[in-house]
């Protein structure tokens, strides 16, 4: 009882990294609580679904496995989240923020009537004093997100009502195998128990899901542009200097949202953590909604023509210039100087 | 064939422009100057409004309305709505409300669409100022209704359901769903069409009581006294028949313990022209010390 509960999503009948990241996180807090790590995993053909989980840390495997439940439908996985939650009654529930996630939990919150915070940049247990009544609460979850467009950082707590959840996107937390793995217990849900019709109303008719060709997470070199870079156009040529040094396209908010990149590729609070050998921003005027995602990196080389853009503060090298001009010179003079 | 006629309620919430925090918005220790930032129509709330938009073309005779929990100023976006197509607009504002969470905002919310019952409930996927995705799914929860998150385009429409395609990280997925329900959009469905000079006319007078009672009666009586569309509806928690208890910060099991101000650690960086001779330098440099390579 008064466990920790990471739902845990599937992508292309195995677990998702943001799953397995959120375990580990999860880990580390049950060891601080003293408490289980439990997955949760609702699906189709889910035998031997468990083995990673262990690995990951969990001790127990809730299982619901029916052939309705895959691919994700909100209602009956709703049901049978909720169900869960009030007969084990967790003090910590984590989900992925995916697009699974974030339609799912919101859900799972406004049925229990607990909070959630979404999109969380680090999870810590603390303790809290209420001011005004004076109550003491003791290990809390720290939910620990940017808001305000990045502009702050808030830390927020739910005092009074279990579980206390929170989303985290990927790449967020580091995924690391268990030092000991979990017990690795599965327990079957009765799916008859917790879903019925009403649940199935909402019918998939069509899906194309594409398989993940894009992995700016594990990238050593990332060529970033921003929405100076003007046009779907000009990011062929960040495209081209990200193969010639072997790496990848990143892109910030502002050039996501004008439809210059694709969402996969975008990095910042509200995209990938990235943490590559080589950060080249083009174009990126570095609000901190995309430098939390990047400032990590071991190198940052930005290019603006803004010699005050903010993101000069965070970088080794600032160029100032035009974004396609300097890129092109640094294929043209990669090229004569690697060989 | 679409022959009944849709009630459809669009969410839309005013919200700071946090996407546009320049430097003036910024105060010389780093941290955000509020007061400099405009209050804009939350961005994907305008995709959502688009959506319905689209709806009511598809079926004769449907109405929308544009439903906005939050200050009286908040009513500019309520007029920015009918200038673009919307039929009406509901002002949901009380102090009461203030420091609400997501989970007490979906409350109050479906309060008050418990009272209008609509169709169709279409709402942005989120708004920037919290970026949460929350307040759509929650509604849908307490209305104890299907949701139909992300969405990009209606795909088809009858008279018992609605076919809609939504955007996923990596593809799409089309859905079907019976009434009522709500569809959150996002931001990669249509824009929203622009404001309708004819309508910008009619509906330019259009306000809430409390705007009517803070400007002179002549006014009243002459712009829009009479005229039942120039009619901004303003609803109070008693309209809506709402528990204080799970309303603002009472109501609220998400506690803000702490605010920090991110502020920019400036870095020794080294300034370079885009001369070639600079360029040439930096890339030998990135090879030599192998950073690239």
């Amino acid at each position: 009882m008064n466990n920790i509960i990471v739902y845990c999503e599937l992508e292309n009948g195995i677990v998702a990294d943001v799953s397995l990241e959120l375990l580990t996180k999860g880990r580390e807090l049950a060891n601080t609580l003293g408490c289980k790590l439990e997955a949760l995993v609702i699906g189709s053909n889910l035998s031997g679904i468990e083995k990673d989980l262990a690995l990951h840390g969990a001790d127990t495997i809730w299982v619901a496995d029916n052939k309705e439940l895959a691919p994700f439908r909100t209602l009956p996985h709703t049901s049978i989240t909720c169900g869960l939650f009030e007969q084990e009654k967790p003090q910590i529930a984590l989900f992925g923020a995916t697009s699974i996630g974030r339609d799912l939990a919101p859900r799972v919150s406004s049925a229990l009537h607990s909070g959630l915070t979404a999109d969380c940049t680090s999870l810590v247990i603390g303790n809290h004093k209420d001011n005004k009544s004076g109550t003491e609460y003791t290990n809390l979850l720290y939910q620990i997100r940017p808001a305000f467009g990045g502009n702050i950082i808030a830390t927020i707590i739910n005092p009074d009502h279990r579980p206390q959840m929170a989303t985290v996107r990927e790449g967020v937390m580091k995924r690391e195998l268990a030092a000991t793995p979990g017990l690795g217990e599965v327990k079957v849900l009765d799916y008859s128990k917790f879903v019925n019709d009403t649940d199935l109303v909402v019918k998939i008719i069509e899906r194309q899901i594409e398989d993940r060709k894009i992995n700016i997470k594990g990238s050593p070199v990332i060529v970033a542009g921003g929405y100076g870079v003007g046009s779907k156009e000009n990011f062929k040529l960040l495209a081209e200097l990200a193969e010639v040094l072997g790496g990848e396209v990143g892109a910030s908010r502002a050039a996501v949202d004008a439809g210059f990149s694709d969402h996969a590729r975008q990095i910042g609070q509200t995209g990938t953590t990235v943490r590559p050998k080589l950060y080249i921003a083009c174009g990126i005027s570095g609000q901190i909604q995309h430098t939390a995602g990047m400032d990590e990196s071991s190198m940052i080389i930005s290019i603006n023509t803004d010699p005050d853009a903010p993101i000069n503060k965070l970088a080794d090298y600032a160029i100032t210039g035009d974004v396609m001009s300097v890129v092109s010179k640094m294929i043209k003079y990669y090229k004569q100087n690697s060989k | 064939m679409m022959e009944k006629s849709l009630k459809i309620v669009v969410l839309a919430k005013q919200v700071p422009d946090t996407r546009n925090v320049g430097k003036d918005a910024m105060k010389a220790d780093g941290t955000v100057n509020r007061a400099a930032l405009p209050a804009i129509f939350n961005p994907e709330d305008l995709n959502a409004l688009e959506l319905a938009l689209v709806l009511k073309d598809m079926a004769a005779g449907s109405e929308v309305t544009v439903l906005t929990m939050g200050p009286p100023r908040a009513a500019d976006i309520l007029r920015d709505s009918m200038y673009r197509g919307a039929d009406s607009g509901i002002l949901l504002t009380d102090r009461k409300f203030a420091g609400s969470d997501t989970l007490a905002t979906s409350y109050a919310l479906s309060r008050a669409l418990a009272k209008i019952n609509p169709d169709v409930i279409v709402a942005g996927r989120q708004a920037i100022d919290g970026d949460t995705a929350q307040v759509g799914p929650q509604v849908a929860e307490k209305l104890n209704i299907p949701q139909v998150t992300y969405a990009e385009e209606i795909i088809n429409l009858t008279d018992s359901s609605i076919t809609i395609k939504r955007r996923l990280e990596h593809g799409f997925e089309v859905v079907e769903s019976p009434f009522p329900l709500v569809v959150t959009v996002n931001a990669s469905a249509p824009n929203c069409r622009s404001q309708h000079a004819k309508r910008v006319m009619k509906y330019k007078h259009a306000k809430t009581p409390s705007e009517l009672q803070a400007l002179n009666s002549d006014y009243i009586t002459t712009a829009s006294g009479n005229k039942d569309y120039l009619k901004i509806q303003e609803w109070s928690v008693a309209d809506v028949d709402a528990n204080d208890v799970e309303l603002g910060l009472v109501g609220s099991p998400t506690k803000v313990k702490t605010i920090e101000n991110v502020v920019f650690q400036a870095k020794d960086s080294k300034k370079l022209s885009s001369s070639d001779a600079d360029i040439n330098e930096l890339m030998v440099e990135l090879i030599s010390s192998h950073t690239l390579g």
